[in-house]
């Protein structure tokens, strides 16, 4: 006689490998990578920039609650802390000066629709996180890009946006910031044409977009602590060297060739500075890091990841320098999310034994 | 063979609504449903082509060779469409303006092309005007539905009235994205009481 069993059928998302990592192990160990821009984004917009992160995260747990175990009575949604994640990156996405409210009606868009109307997590077609900062950007372009950079931070005001930069930026058109998108919040970046034909010394921008103490949305600005969030992710294996390599090469080459610099080689030093400040500018690396690497909406061969990331580098370029947006990054990363499928389509490596192409 | 009003009403507005259940004319629905006014003025303006189309083409069943109907159809269709716009512009010259290119277009909205292969071209006179009455009705209240959904969310307006004082209108769902979401969600919300109505 055979004892009846119940089987413990567990459905959780691909891929099924068997290891000790799991889904929330991953998940917490970006949260953790998020922290250092998270500190920044304090030091440099103040604790309003943590009231936003606060009202992002709360509203998409909660929406992910209400609709994984009320609505479609789904056990353990909540505990793989993937809204979490969702929710700090609506709000790092987002300039300081914008309302509480938009933050959690960008997460719990970000969630509802991008994410849950899919089939929750693993089968979003597109980053959850970006789909709502798109949702926000063209629902309250007005707030999203916020030209109200004077929340105090731990230093005082913070935007006196380029450090040194004052003249040229006064000088600069008010419609010049006013029309800076913000993934990116591409302040520095909407004012960069205009440093470039003004012949002004761009090199002493680097430094404090290297700091971070420059306008911009709440996560991008400080490249430092996205490269501490970005080794330790890398070290933990989280994410790979490929994505955000490529991407921000990408980029920094394109740049060179295009810095705009009137009679620069690619080789000059103008062009390089233009270049640095390009991958240092704006949402590229936060997006690099955070965005583009997410394991739900990129390819999953090392060959197709290299074909995403390229794509995303040369769109974020096209639509910074000839599109009508100062930044690119989203909808950039967004576009690509929308070819992935196709990607791995056509790079799929050979099934083992069924001959060549 | 039609039986009383009430059971055709049903079924044009509910379970054969244009939009919601045949997933027709989604076109015109996408780019009129900004407004109330808008989404009722394109309507009824279907309605009446709708009709009028239904009835000609019912009494030209026999004229008409099968292999040029399709022509001879869409020429009755332009026909009435021209009427519709030619009577909007003299006397409802705003909502001319605000339709714009989608009154043209009524000719290739399938759902009266649909109605005139599928029903017209196949039944009498009176039992083809109904069809197309109750048919328009249905197109005209799935259209008021999505546009008040969307003027609502995207504008705070209803009727070109203020909605809520302070609501935060969210710009998204007047434009084409919005439109998406919301046939999307209204569909999504009648199938999951269809099928709940069905599991009892």
């Amino acid at each position: 006689m055979t004892t009846e069993r119940t089987l413990d059928l567990h459905i959780s998302s691909s891929p099924h490998i068997r290891d000790s990592r799991s889904v929330p192990h991953i998940m917490r160990d970006v949260v953790l990578a998020l922290i250092p821009a998270m500190i920044a984004g304090f030091i440099f917009f103040g604790i309003r920039s943590l009231m936003l992160i606060a009202s992002a995260v709360i509203a998409a747990v909660v929406t992910e609650y209400v609709i994984s175990e009320k609505l479609l009575k789904r056990s353990n949604a909540i505990g793989d802390w993937s809204a979490v994640i969702t929710g700090i990156l609506v709000a790092m996405n987002m300039p300081v000066a914008a309302p509480i409210w938009m933050a959690a009606l960008g997460s719990a868009f970000a969630i509802a629709v991008a994410k849950w109307t899919f089939g929750g997590l693993g089968n979003n077609f597109i980053n959850p996180a970006l789909a709502g900062r798109a949702f926000l950007m063209a629902s309250f372009p007005a707030q999203m890009t916020g030209t109200i950079f004077s929340q105090s931070g731990l230093f005082g005001k913070v935007p006196s946006p380029l450090c040194g930069m004052d003249a040229v930026v006064t000088s600069a058109s008010a419609t010049a910031w006013g029309g800076a998108d913000a993934l990116s919040g591409a302040t520095p970046l909407a004012a960069l044409p205009n440093l470039i034909s003004s012949g002004a010394n761009i090199q002493d921008t680097l430094l404090p977009l290297f700091w971070g103490n420059v306008g911009g949305c709440i996560g991008e600005t400080s490249a430092i602590a996205i490269l501490i969030g970005a080794i330790f992710l890398l070290g933990r294996r989280v994410i790979g060297f490929t994505i955000p390599v490529i991407y921000v090469a990408t980029v920094f080459i394109l740049a060179l060739f295009f810095s705009g610099v009137e009679g620069a080689s690619p080789l000059s030093s103008d062009a390089a500075t233009v270049a640095l400040f390009h991958i240092l500018s704006g949402g590229l690396l936060f997006g690099a890091v955070f965005m583009a690497t997410d394991m739900v909406t990129s390819p999953i061969t090392i060959k197709g990841q290299a074909i995403f990331a390229l794509g995303c580098g040369v769109l974020t370029f096209v639509i910074r320098k000839f599109g009508g947006y100062p930044e690119g990054v989203s909808y950039s990363i967004l576009l690509m999310n929308l070819v992935t499928p196709l990607i791995d389509r056509y790079v799929s490596p050979r099934v083992y034994g069924t001959g060549k192409k | 063979m039609i039986n009383n009003i009430g059971t055709e009403l049903k079924r044009g507005v509910l379970t054969e609504n244009p939009i919601f259940v045949l997933a027709l004319g989604l076109c015109p629905s996408l780019g009129v449903s900004t407004s109330v006014s808008n989404g009722l003025g394109m309507g009824l303006a279907s309605t009446f082509v709708l009709i009028g189309s239904n009835i000609i083409i019912s009494l030209l069943k026999k004229v008409i060779p099968e292999q040029v109907r399709i022509p001879a159809y869409i020429i009755v269709i332009a026909s009435f469409v021209t009427i519709v716009q030619m009577v909007m512009q003299a006397y409802l010259p705003a909502l001319y303006t605000s339709l714009g290119i989608f009154i043209p277009l009524i000719v290739v909205n399938c759902i009266i092309l649909g109605r005139a292969e599928a029903f017209a071209s196949k039944n009498n006179v009176i039992n083809s005007a109904i069809d197309g009455l109750v048919m328009g009705l249905g197109f005209t209240v799935a259209l008021v539905v999505l546009s008040t959904i969307r003027e609502i969310l995207g504008a705070n307006k209803l009727l070109g009235l203020e909605f809520i004082p302070g609501f935060k209108p969210m710009t998204i769902f007047i434009l084409a994205p919005g439109g998406f979401f919301t046939i999307a969600f209204v569909v999504g919300l009648i199938n999951f009481f269809k099928m709940k109505k069905e599991q009892k």
